[in-house]
């Protein structure tokens, strides 16, 4: 491996979101894959990362209470007329 | 009328709302209402005026559930209907961070978790994170932890709550977000990142 293809790790952690969004071009994609076969520091920083995203999915607010039943009484006057 | 490009769960829930099933509607209303809300809150000035924009595309969305065919996902047509409402009501004029100028702030993080340029592996992790795959389940859902992880959404600076909050809690995708915000994909990506990236150093902090 040529040491400038490298990636450094603080460069990896850069990429993480561009990767899951899949808008990494095709080099620098297999750049970062090669690089977390052999770095566990950045496969767990991906992995933190998609546990971060997944809890955060997680941690949505509820509508407030009057907005709701201002809602609801607009549904029921569309179904009844 | 042909709805083959729906997910189940939305059929389900477009056959109830034609059908005035209550349920139907509390389940959309669960499901989306928060997300449409906070998206009718990047047009306007106030929580009211929002609060109206919302009210006023459910209605919207009420009148034309029959004339919706599926062509695109349910959530993407109730996202567009409230954007458009927003927009023909008001200029945005509650913005009060710009957006579009996303400054260079260097790495996401710090900078004393890699091994410095002079020393043998330049770049590379000193303290690397550890897995989190040994945390129980139960510890991961639990409400402390979603607690941790609102505080830090709730610390971020405007521009990367407001992205975070669409795509991750909200799960509206890129091309929405950049759309609703006016952003560049990269801009939009730039902040959707650091503001992961202080969530999940929150999380760390946390969890170990
Ligand atoms: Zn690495």
């Amino acid at each position: 491996m040529k040491l400038e293809r490298e990636l450094a790790c603080r460069q990896v952690v850069e990429l993480v979101t561009a990767y899951l969004d899949d808008a990494l071009d095709p080099v620098d994609r297999e750049r970062f894959e090669e690089h977390l076969v052999f770095c566990d520091g950045c496969a767990n920083y991906l992995e933190q990362m998609r546990a971060t995203i997944r809890l955060a999915g997680g941690a949505g607010l509820v509508l407030p209470p009057a907005l709701e039943s201002r809602l609801l009484d607009a549904f029921n006057d569309w179904r009844t007329s | 009328m042909v709805e083959e490009r729906l997910s189940r769960e939305d059929a389900e829930l477009v056959a109830g709302l034609r059908a005035g099933d209550e349920a139907a509607f509390r389940a959309l209303l669960q499901q989306y209402g928060p997300g449409l809300l906070r998206v009718a809150q990047m047009y306007v000035s106030s929580r009211a005026a929002a609060e109206d924009v919302v009210q006023e595309a459910w209605v919207g969305v009420l009148r034309g559930i029959d004339r919706f065919e599926g062509r695109s996902s349910l959530k993407t047509w109730l996202f567009r209907i409230v954007v458009n409402t927003a927009k023909t009501r008001g200029v945005r004029d509650a913005r009060s961070v710009p957006f579009s100028s996303v400054e260079d702030e260097g790495g996401t993080v710090p900078p004393d978790r890699f091994f410095a340029e002079s020393e043998r592996f330049p770049g590379h992790w000193s303290v690397p994170p550890s897995s989190w795959a040994g945390v129980p389940d139960e510890r991961l859902v639990a409400d402390e932890t979603l607690a941790v992880v609102r505080r830090a959404i709730g610390r971020l600076p405007e521009a990367q709550r407001t992205v975070i909050t669409l795509r991750d809690v909200d799960g509206f995708d890129a091309d929405e977000v950049c759309n609703a915000l006016d952003l560049t994909e990269t801009n939009q990506r730039v902040l959707l990142h650091r503001a992961r990236a202080r969530v999940r150093a929150a999380l760390e902090e946390y969890l170990g």
